[in-house]
């Protein structure tokens, strides 16, 4: 297959023009980021790819209003560098699938995916303002602010988390920063079985504790399971908040770990390195109610998949073996009330079972209506989770 | 009167009788048509336009707003929702050829789940009663509109509801999980639930601050916390209102990031004082409320810190609450000056706006000129957190033309926020309030991308009109829609 047509647009009249030759030709095209996430969805998608990467740079910074607003093609490494030079944060830490920060805020604000301290600080949606955009109408808009509290119109920066670029392609974003807290301590318990690990951190999430992140990793090969409560804020109160969480989970030894173990064992869940995925196994990104956790883990077991859980068992990274087709599983995590993603998949794997899970009925077509809202040509990387018709 | 509502649609007038009758069988016993009953539900908390509903419908069930829905889009009717009527933008203002649909009677709490952090409830259900449900457990919903004890979830959800703690735990948007929708088609849907990620687009996000124009929320999933250990407040006075933005600012800076963090004007320091009686100090220019909560090591080490800002920034006084009756007290003034400024003047307008925190001062400063030229006095009160601004105008509707000139005086004030960076409205919705000046934030082609989205949920554009957007078009007419160099369009254009 021919190597698809690259776009770099300057500037948002620029990329007027090319969703508007698009829209005209009916050639459907991908917005790419830092394209860490490319493969996820339909794999062999006849597009034109548009890149934000000329859509850098910082628009307005003032520490002291906690609002960013930044270019939607600048990375995730330089917009983290920037906030680290001021003390400050993007509090829903970002899925950052490479460790290396070439994401985009504008790819990270497409997939909407937030890392470990969604639990405390929300998603990626409760940290967006505001944005500029050019929709598959070819005509730039705006919506929201650039303040912290705004009611005024829809919320259309809520519908651009999660919408992979099939509404508009972002060209400028406004985002809530937060100050970094000032002291980290994260306590691991060793031994528990699932069951006990996702009750753990039910009874640390629901205490006082104001816990940021927890997290289970059952027991692989070698080493026993980890179960990881993360503390932050001001020193007196961290450890005040660790004494307590003691008393919450009585019987059990809460072990403070180092600062650079903390970082090592919460990068690398954000990577979604920890279950060392291969080539022929698919890694399931599973949302579903901590309550129901414990019985899913249990079925993935039958199955020989192996699986993680953070935000308290809300979220699991599941890893089953490509021979499992995606209806059985997506029919497993329903069971459990909760809906699956394939983040990662042989290509073949990818070609038959859409990446997100489908939307429930009823909902389904108020979504494709609101899509044509914002894409009426449909131009806007149509196939990358709804299957070619025939 | 300078806001006008469609204009009445006497083909529905004529059949009035023939809907009373149809909603009856829908609702056996819940269908309102005496004048004298319907004056209940002439207005909500923006007492100055007030307007006769056509018929009142009480539904209780789903089914029932699922059948009043279908009924009245198959008869081209109009549907204003209400809650418990305290928006204070015209959200629920009724219109006189539209069924007003009433969702009091929604006033169960259906589940509660501890070990989850959340609670089912219906939408009538008021924003105190679900902290009333779970309170005994040690649990709260954190969202605390000043209205608490009589707003309903369904109307927070509409409005996306603040108050004074949304600083630390944010608007309703960031404490509901999942929400039953019934479209104007009748058709019911669930968006979200019990999910910490959204399954496709995120369409809860939209609903939520949609005002009633995308749905009628029948029920409401929302995300409760556990209550803090301790909480204490801080009353701070200043010499200046550039010191007390200051101040602000340097909490912020410090990495602090309070419960709540409120600023009053002298004038409203006075008005609260000479209502309540709080024990504020009079000789101040602006005074600061902080709380903070946590465990009691943590409050502590705030409360040093703050200190230690505040006197940096040569604060007159500190207070330091000791006990719960003393936090309390630091509150009551605040609480208090919304019927305190009721009590300086017959009437009074509540503006909303936000703004970058660093203009305090200059607002301020902008808005005392304002009201000099206005010839109205003006009384501010401030979520300084997070540059929330409420200047309330004083005024007398008996007196010709002064609500006229209380309006004009509001919409400066809020294109001014607009100027500086800020926006129309912080909490209190879009409403009719603020609808004509949506075009000095958007533009022709911005609104069209918001109205697409009311045009997928509501087609025929029959639930809410006449809210949120100045020129209603017809869906099929949006795809039109064109502005000549990026001009915003003038707000005396036709509307509707």
């Amino acid at each position: 297959m021919p190597s698809p047509r690259q776009e770099a647009p300057a500037d948002s009249r620029e990329l007027e023009q090319i969703v508007r030759g698009a829209s005209a030709s009916r050639t459907p095209i991908e917005v790419r980021g830092g394209g860490s996430k490319r493969d996820i969805g339909y794999p062999d998608r006849d597009t034109v790819v548009v890149s934000t990467e000329r859509f850098g740079g910082v628009i307005d910074y003032d520490p002291a209003e906690l609002v960013l607003t930044v270019g939607a093609g600048m990375r995730l490494a330089e917009i983290e560098a920037l906030l680290l030079s001021n003390r400050q944060m993007l509090a829903f830490e970002p899925c950052d699938f490479d460790g290396a920060g070439t994401s985009t805020i504008g790819g990270i604000i497409g997939a909407g995916l937030a890392g470990s301290r969604r639990v405390s600080a929300g998603n990626v949606r409760d940290h967006v303002l505001g944005f500029s955009a050019v929709s598959g109408r070819g005509e730039a808009f705006v919506a929201g602010g650039r303040v912290v509290k705004n009611v005024t119109g829809y919320d259309l920066s809520k519908l651009m988390c999660g919408s992979w670029g099939s509404l508009a392609v972002l060209t400028q974003v406004s985002l809530k920063v937060l100050p970094l807290p000032r002291t980290s301590l994260t306590l691991e318990i060793l031994g528990l079985d699932d069951t006990q690990g996702i009750a753990a951190m039910t009874r640390a999430l629901r205490s006082q504790a104001a816990v940021a992140a927890a997290a289970y990793v059952p027991a692989f090969a070698a080493q026993g399971s980890s179960t990881l409560l993360r503390l932050e804020g001001f020193g007196p109160s961290v450890q005040a908040r660790a004494r307590s969480l003691s008393d919450v989970l009585d019987q059990m030894t809460l072990q403070p770990l180092s600062v650079d173990q903390a970082a090592e064992k919460w990068s690398a869940l954000r990577m979604g390195s920890l279950l060392q995925v291969t080539d022929t196994e698919v890694l399931w990104r599973v949302n579903v109610p901590a309550t129901a956790a414990a019985g899913l883990c249990s079925s993935i077991r039958s199955l020989r998949g192996r699986f993680c859980a953070d935000w308290g068992g809300h979220l699991l990274f599941v890893c089953l073996p490509a021979g499992l087709s995606a209806d059985r599983m997506r029919s497993l995590v329903e069971k459990a009330g909760g809906h699956a993603m394939i983040q990662r998949a042989p290509r073949d794997y990818r070609a038959l079972a859409p990446a997100l899970h489908p939307e429930r009925p009823g909902v389904a077509e108020l979504a494709l209506r609101v899509k044509a809202g914002f894409d009426p040509a449909n131009i806007l990387d149509p196939h990358r989770f709804t299957e070619r018709l025939a | 009167m300078t806001i006008c509502m469609p204009a009445l649609d006497t083909s529905v007038l004529v059949r009035r009788d023939r809907i009373i009758v149809a909603l009856q069988r829908i609702v056996p016993g819940g269908v309102l048509t005496d004048p004298v009953t319907l004056r209940a539900y002439e207005c909500d908390a923006f007492t100055a336009y007030r307007q006769l509903p056509m018929i009142v419908v009480l539904p209780e069930t789903t089914a029932q707003v699922s059948a009043i829905l279908r009924y009245c889009e198959e008869a081209k009717v109009k549907v204003v929702p209400r809650g418990s009527g305290t928006s204070l933008s015209g959200g629920a203002l009724p219109l006189g050829d539209a069924v007003l649909l009433g969702m009091a009677k929604f006033n169960r709490i259906l589940s509660v789940d501890y070990e989850l952090g959340t609670a089912v409830v219906q939408p009538g259900v008021t924003n105190l009663a679900v902290t009333r449900a779970v309170e005994g457990k040690g649990f709260y919903y954190a969202p605390d509109p000043s209205s608490q004890i009589a707003c309903s979830i369904g109307g927070n959800v509409a409005e996306n509801s603040g108050g004074v703690h949304c600083l630390k735990y944010g608007l309703t948007t960031n404490n509901v999980l999942g929400v039953e929708l019934v479209l104007m088609n009748g058709a019911v849907v669930r968006l979200g639930g019990n999910e910490l990620e959204s399954r496709g687009l995120d369409l809860l996000g939209v609903v939520v601050g949609s005002e009633g124009l995308l749905g009628v929320v029948t029920e409401v999933t929302v995300r409760i916390l556990r209550t803090p250990a301790v909480v204490r407040a801080l009353l701070i006075g200043f010499a200046s209102v550039e010191q007390a933005g200051q101040c602000v600012a340097e909490v912020i800076a410090a990495g602090i990031i309070p419960a709540g963090m409120e600023m009053m004007d002298q004038p409203a320091v006075h008005a609260a004082e000479a209502f309540v009686h709080a024990g504020y100090p009079l000789d101040v220019k602006a005074l600061l409320i902080v709380e903070v909560d946590g465990p009691q090591a943590e409050c502590e080490h705030l409360i040093a810190e703050i200190k230690a800002i505040a006197a940096k920034n040569s604060a007159a006084c500190v207070y330091i609450s000791n006990s719960e009756t003393e936090r309390l007290k630091f509150w009551a003034g605040r609480k208090a000056a919304f019927p305190a400024v009721g009590d300086m003047a017959p009437d009074y307008l509540c503006m909303d706006g936000t703004i970058p925190r660093r203009c305090l001062p200059q607002v301020l400063h902008r808005i005392g000129e304002l009201s000099t030229r206005y010839g109205l006095r003006v009384v501010n009160v401030f979520h300084a957190g997070d540059g929330n601004l409420h200047p309330l105008i004083l005024y007398d509707a008996s007196q010709p033309g002064e609500l006229d000139r209380a309006e004009e005086f509001g919409s400066d004030i809020l294109r001014l926020c607009v100027e500086v960076g800020g926006v129309l409205t912080g909490e209190h919705g879009v409403g009719i309030e603020k609808r004509d000046l949506m075009p000095v934030m958007f533009n022709e082609i911005d609104l069209a991308h918001q109205q697409r989205v009311k045009c997928a949920f509501d087609p025929s554009l029959l639930l809410n009109p006449g809210k949120v957007f100045p020129q209603l078009h017809r869906c099929a007419e949006l795809g039109r829609v064109h502005v000549h160099g990026g001009k915003v369009p003038h707000p005396e254009l036709p509307r509707f």
